[in-house]
């Protein structure tokens, strides 16, 4: 179970290009496999990382990284 | 007498990829099958029903918009206690499907999966070709459950059905006329978010968002259902939900077709009660034509299991469960003593590699590394990095594709490494099987190597 609740962030398999700038921008959630594809922690974002999550999923340049509602 | 529906032998399965051909096989008595329910006709008469014949045999449908017939909720819930799970290989409850359809607003659609996507099963082009008017029936039953005024019925291109299922349709009279689409024969075309894509955007590729049920065909509440479910969804309509337990256990009701396949003396389609052990099932294909090893259970997203476990265990969801695995798509492959499981394995993930419908990253990627990882390993390359490099990938692809094939190759190869692991250890030491270039024994088409 996760200490948090609230938003956490998904992917969509499809449109992700590993363009890997979710990585660069949120390392404490986000690692890339060794093709380049991004690897979420589970569960929602931890509160302090709110803001760079949300600021992650508009960087995206396919728009795959999405914050839903927790 | 039981039916043998495959005649074809492991060396024609390898000459000529997945059985496809019905051809009938022995002059010399066969087992007794445990129950023949859909293959009726076949284990009567060598042959399929014409509308007239099937009538008089299962009698007429019950029901279909005529008054004084069975209610839509009364079907919906004698399906529900019938305890039908899917045939296609997730082994959903079929009720739960179907309710889920009725419960969203919009005019329904019914979709019937005939594509046959996995290669080592021939049970439903089987069912399609020997008992198509069940089929039918079940898609007409489902369209009037759900109120679903658009039938249309799934084959892959070129489907050996197809002039069967073409005829019977001609010979019925259905409120719904079936459409018959055929779609490209690519393993992840008849994933059924990829059918429904198919069917709306001409595009067969795999998609994520809401399910069919929810946002189908055109945006509309549809029914997706493999072929055979709607076969015995015919049965349960007729005869009743206490006649249809009558056969199976209390979570995997009713019989099953089945495809046993590898080193059994007729491999082929039977039909079994659920619950059957394994052991029986392989008696019922002639018993193993050599000394076995393991069995695939459940297709090439299923698991090899050991034959000392694989022997006693019954064929039904829940024993798969007990035993942390999944019934599938119901198939076994049996693998002999004297054949290479890791290079048995690296020429399915091959095949699965190339069929991914390369969408999803980790799938594109993730797949091709496994199988070249795999290939490796059988051929005795000495590699101390290759065992823990194949593991952290298998660790790191599930659960991140649109759909679940990636999740299903990484079961299959991870299966491999602990039913084989003795083999898969000595192979990183340098020593390979010396069986490992031989042909293989899963039914794999054509032009796949590892």
């Amino acid at each position: 179970m996760s200490r948090y609740s609230g938003p956490s962030l998904a992917i969509d398999p499809i449109t992700c290009t590993a363009h890997g700038l979710c990585a660069e921008l949120l390392p404490e959630v986000v690692e890339l496999d060794e093709w380049g594809y991004p690897i979420l922690i589970d569960g929602p974002v931890p509160p302090a990382l709110r803001a760079q999550a949300r600021a992650a999923a508009t960087a995206c340049p396919t728009l795959a990284l999405k914050l839903s509602r927790g | 007498m039981t039916l043998v529906t495959g005649s074809m032998l492991a060396s024609d399965v390898l000459a000529s990829g997945p059985i496809s051909t019905i051809t009938p096989l022995h002059e010399t008595p066969i087992p007794h099958a445990e129950v023949v329910r859909l293959l009726a006709a076949w284990t009567d008469d060598g042959r399929a029903d014409n509308f007239r014949e099937h009538e008089k045999r299962y009698g007429r449908l019950p029901v279909v918009g005529t008054s004084g017939g069975v209610g839509r909720h009364l079907l919906i819930d004698s399906v529900r206690r019938a305890g039908l799970r899917g045939r296609g290989g997730a082994g959903f409850p079929t009720a739960d499907k179907l309710s889920a359809v009725a419960a969203t607003k919009g005019q329904a659609v019914v979709v019937a999966n005939g594509c046959e996507g996995d290669a080592t099963s021939s049970k439903d082009h089987t069912l399609l070709q020997l008992a198509p008017h069940l089929v039918l029936d079940g898609i007409a039953l489902a369209a009037y459950a759900l109120s679903a005024d658009d039938t249309i019925l799934c084959l892959h291109s070129g489907s050996p059905a197809l002039e069967s299922v073409r005829a019977a349709i001609a010979e019925r009279r259905d409120p719904v006329r079936v459409t018959v689409v055929e779609v490209p024969h690519r393993y992840t075309a008849s994933e059924s978010s990829a059918l429904v894509n198919f069917l709306t955007t001409g595009q067969a590729l795999p998609t994520t968002g809401p399910r069919a049920a929810v946002r189908g065909v055109n945006g509309r509440p549809t029914l997706v259902d493999n072929v055979e479910t709607l076969a015995h969804l015919a049965l349960i309509a007729r005869y009743g939900d206490e006649w249809y337990r009558e056969a199976g256990t209390a979570e995997s009701s009713g019989s099953t077709l089945l495809t046993v396949g590898g080193a059994v003396t007729w491999p082929g389609v039977y039909e079994v009660e659920l619950g059957i052990p394994i052991s029986d099932a392989l008696e019922l294909a002639g018993g193993e034509s050599e000394s076995l090893q393991a069995v695939a259970i459940g297709g090439l997203g299923g698991t090899w299991v050991p034959m000392s476990v694989a022997a006693e265990l019954p064929l039904t969801h829940e024993g798969c469960a007990e035993l942390g695995i999944s019934l599938g798509v119901a198939s076994l492959v049996a693998l002999p003593v004297q054949a290479c499981g890791i290079a048995e394995t690296a020429r399915v993930l091959g095949y699965l590699a190339d069929q991914s419908a390369g969408q999803c990253g980790p799938c594109m990627f993730g797949l091709p590394a496994v199988a070249a990882d795999l290939a490796d390993l059988a051929a005795g390359r000495r590699d101390r990095e290759l065992l823990g490099r194949l593991c952290k990938r298998l660790g790191v692809i599930p659960g991140r594709g649109a759909c679940s094939h990636p999740d299903a190759a990484v079961r299959f190869a991870a299966s491999a490494l602990r039913t084989f692991a003795d083999d898969a250890r000595a192979h990183a030491k340098g020593h390979p099987c010396e069986w490992a270039q031989q042909p293989s024994w899963t039914p794999l088409p054509e032009g796949v190597t590892a």
